[in-house]
């Protein structure tokens, strides 16, 4: 059988029009060959979930760069939990310290990669957690 | 650049420009260009390509950051077309060697540090402390919430009050931001944009209510919402809305704050949102013709408001294109006005303009190399003829910076202000045959924008089929690719890395702003006249919905009676609606 393409939620959450890596990224996935739908700007994180839900994405990408991560991240994986969403993978980035990293990781939100990730790297990465949570199935 | 009417102005001045740089100039003689000519086949023939075919070069391609392909070497052939008209001496026409006849002889560039953070009293402890070393030009930064219009204890602002720069609920904070500041001898820069027209109004309330008349005001605010639609997506309203407030505060402004700039059009921010060089330089230019329009059509004189325009550009790596983008806009800009608008006025021609390093080009890896880039960066602004410089601090990839890292950026301008000497003569790269070529490049690629441009129906069309947007983002992801593959290189990201622990100290803040700015507010709202506060926001909508009325008026009064910025922003929510971006992917 063959595989269901990636699809993927881009999304920026806060109050942060800094849009470039999210639209950058957004172009990266879809060129290797995922789905992409972005959130737009300035989505809550209720919005996010539902969209996620929505969409029927296997992913949401969460990007954002004003220091809010630790009230948006982990909001937003919650809204997905209690909204049936348990098996979308969460990846997050942006400029996050060692310290919130930890935290972020043990709710199951992963990636958090810094300024000068590589594209690569982190489409690797989304693959890598989509192929597990596919397995688990 | 805002109506649809086509004239064909670009197009017709884009033939101009190509036909004039075919032909030779004055400058030189045919007889000594077709030497030149010879002697660079010559040299091709029996010296480079046998050299390179020995010692092949690094790259097959060399391009400007812009993606201009680019010759070995130039020389007199290449600048041919020259006329010394095109240039101009320093202080005339087209202005290409700079604004002022002795530029950096006569008055160094400003050195204007941007700066704003936490509560109203942290800034204004902060401005006195400048004021006393001897600055007479602040420069403020807001957070947020003020940014989007949106009052402290609002649930959006959580998280997020005095961060990035000064919390701004009320006209209160305000008073307390300027309190024992001589508003009537200082300038005062605000970056704000969205709200721009409000603050203005807090900025006159807190002078009217000290007897100081608001006609002697000095400073500057943002309020370039084209760039917000395009580039830094910091907007409210859908942009016809905010154009209307804009036409109002010039309107306003002409008549009673005469030495207010209302507009800085914006490049900086095209820039960081990932734009090239030729990006940059078009579409600021582009959004400025808008505003001379918008003003037009308000129905005031060129003349009597293009010389309170001003522009804010980016400097980044590509050192000489950037010096080449800053020669071009000058001339671009003097032309435009003068041919287009009908500009008389010597001021309306001038392009003054701020310059900002590139935060963009900052690494969070290897910190320390962050300030040789801004060095570079700061260098490229002054031999590009900048009127103001802010230098990023090596730290702001990180954090906002430490107050060690922004004293090193400032100790960058001063050095290469008094210990290098490029500050001495005007212009001092004019007559590189590679610069001069590159201005000529630069303006050519503009023109073919401005008539792109004004074929899609304007720089409002443009925004609103996401054109602008989208050719930024292409470009953005471009230089990524570009990253990733190698072939553009970033000391420290992908090549020379190496393994390293949390190399400086950051700056951290607290939130301690956020409970201080809530508990004001609230006091604010229980000592204020309730009736008086809801009959001036009733007149403010009246005046929003009649766009025959200008909305300053009512502004300012709503202000003065000490309603909130959530409040008059939100009248304006009501009555406009908000704004929903084209999709950009």
């Amino acid at each position: 059988m063959k595989e269901r393409r990636i699809r993927i939620l881009v999304a920026k959450p806060g109050l942060d029009g800094h849009d470039r890596g999210a639209l950058v990224l957004a172009r990266a996935f879809r060129d290797a060959g995922m789905e992409v739908i972005y959130s737009g700007l300035l989505p809550s994180p209720e919005q996010v979930a539902k969209m996620a839900i929505e969409e029927d994405v296997d992913v949401v990408a969460l990007s954002l760069l004003n220091g809010a991560h630790m009230t948006a991240f982990p909001k937003v994986k919650r809204l997905l939990e209690k909204m049936g969403g348990k098996d979308i993978v969460v990846v997050g980035g942006g400029i996050i310290p060692e310290e919130d990293k930890k935290k972020l990781l043990k709710m199951g939100i992963t990636g958090l990669f810094g300024p000068g990730s590589s594209l690569e790297e982190i489409i690797e990465h989304i693959k890598e957690r989509v192929r597990k949570e596919r397995w688990k199935e | 650049m805002l109506r649809d009417d086509k004239d064909a102005f670009w197009s017709k001045k884009l033939e101009q420009i190509v036909e004039r740089r075919a032909k030779n100039g004055k400058l030189f003689s045919k007889e000594a260009i077709e030497n030149v000519r010879k002697q660079v086949k010559e040299w091709e023939r029996s010296i480079y390509y046998p050299w390179i075919k020995e010692n092949p070069e690094i790259k097959k391609v060399f391009q400007t950051a812009s993606g201009i392909n680019l010759k070995p070497v130039y020389t007199p052939s290449d600048i041919s077309n020259i006329d010394y008209e095109n240039l101009g001496m320093p202080g005339s026409f087209p202005y290409v060697r700079g604004i002022y006849p002795s530029m950096y002889r006569g008055k160094l560039w400003t050195m204007r540090m941007f700066s704003g953070y936490g509560t109203p009293e942290d800034t204004n402890r902060r401005l006195k402390l400048l004021l006393e070393h001897g600055e007479t030009g602040l420069s403020i930064a807001f957070d947020m919430p003020t940014l989007y219009g949106y009052d402290c204890d609002h649930p959006k602002a959580h998280g997020e009050v005095g961060r990035c720069g000064v919390n701004v609920s009320s006209l209160k904070d305000m008073e307390i931001i300027f309190d024992g500041i001589p508003l009537d001898k200082v300038s005062t820069s605000m970056t704000i944009n969205a709200p721009a027209a409000v603050l203005t109004c807090m900025y006159a309330a807190v002078a009217k209510k000290r007897g100081i008349p608001i006609s002697q005001l000095r400073g500057t605010v943002q309020a370039d919402i084209l760039k917000e639609y395009i580039a830094q997506k910091e907007w409210i309203y859908p942009p016809e809305a905010h154009l209307r407030i804009i036409r109002d505060m010039m309107v306003f402004c002409t008549k009673n704050m005469p030495k207010w700039n209302y507009i800085s059009i914006s490049g900086y921010h095209i820039r960081e949102a990932g734009s090239s060089a030729i990006q940059e330089l078009a579409f600021t230019l582009a959004d400025g013709f808008a505003y001379v329009e918008l003003g037009l059509e308000a129905g005031l004189k060129v003349d009597e408001f293009a010389p309170r325009l001003s522009f804010f550009f980016n400097s980044t790596m590509d050192f000489f294109e950037e010096i080449a983008k800053f020669r071009a806009a000058r001339r671009i800009w003097a032309t435009v006005m003068k041919e287009r608008y009908g500009a008389k006025d010597k001021r309306s021609l001038l392009l003054r303009f701020h310059t900002q390093t590139s935060g963009a080009s900052l690494t969070w890896q290897q910190p320390l190399n962050n300030i040789i880039r801004t060095t570079i960066e700061a260098l490229a602004a002054v031999l590009g003829g900048t009127q103001s410089l802010h230098t990023n601090s090596y730290d702001e990839a990180w954090a906002l910076p430490t107050e060690k890292a922004v004293q090193v950026a400032l100790r960058t301008q001063q050095i290469i202000a008094e210990e290098t000497g490029v500050a001495s003569v005007i212009d001092p790269l004019g007559g590189s045959y590679y610069v001069e070529w590159l201005t000529d490049q630069m303006e050519e690629e503009a023109f073919k924008y401005f008539d792109k441009i004004e074929s899609m129906g304007g720089v409002l069309k443009a925004i609103e089929k996401g054109y602008l947007q989208r050719e930024i983002a292409e470009n953005a992801y471009r230089l990524s690719r570009r990253v990733e593959s190698g072939e553009d290189v970033i000391v420290g990201v992908n090549k020379y890395k190496v393994e390293e622990k949390k190399p400086i100290e950051t700056l951290r803040i607290d939130f301690k702003a956020q409970r201080m700015q809530v508990r004001r507010l609230r006091q604010v709202r229980k000592e204020r006249d309730k009736s008086k506060v809801e009959e001036s926001l009733r007149r403010l909508e009246k005046a929003f919905e009649d766009d025959s009325k200008n909305c300053i008026y009512p502004m300012m009064e709503a202000v003065m009676n000490y309603a909130t910025l959530g409040e008059i922003v939100d009248v304006g929510r009501k009555v406009f609606g908000e704004w929903k971006e084209p999709l950009l992917i």
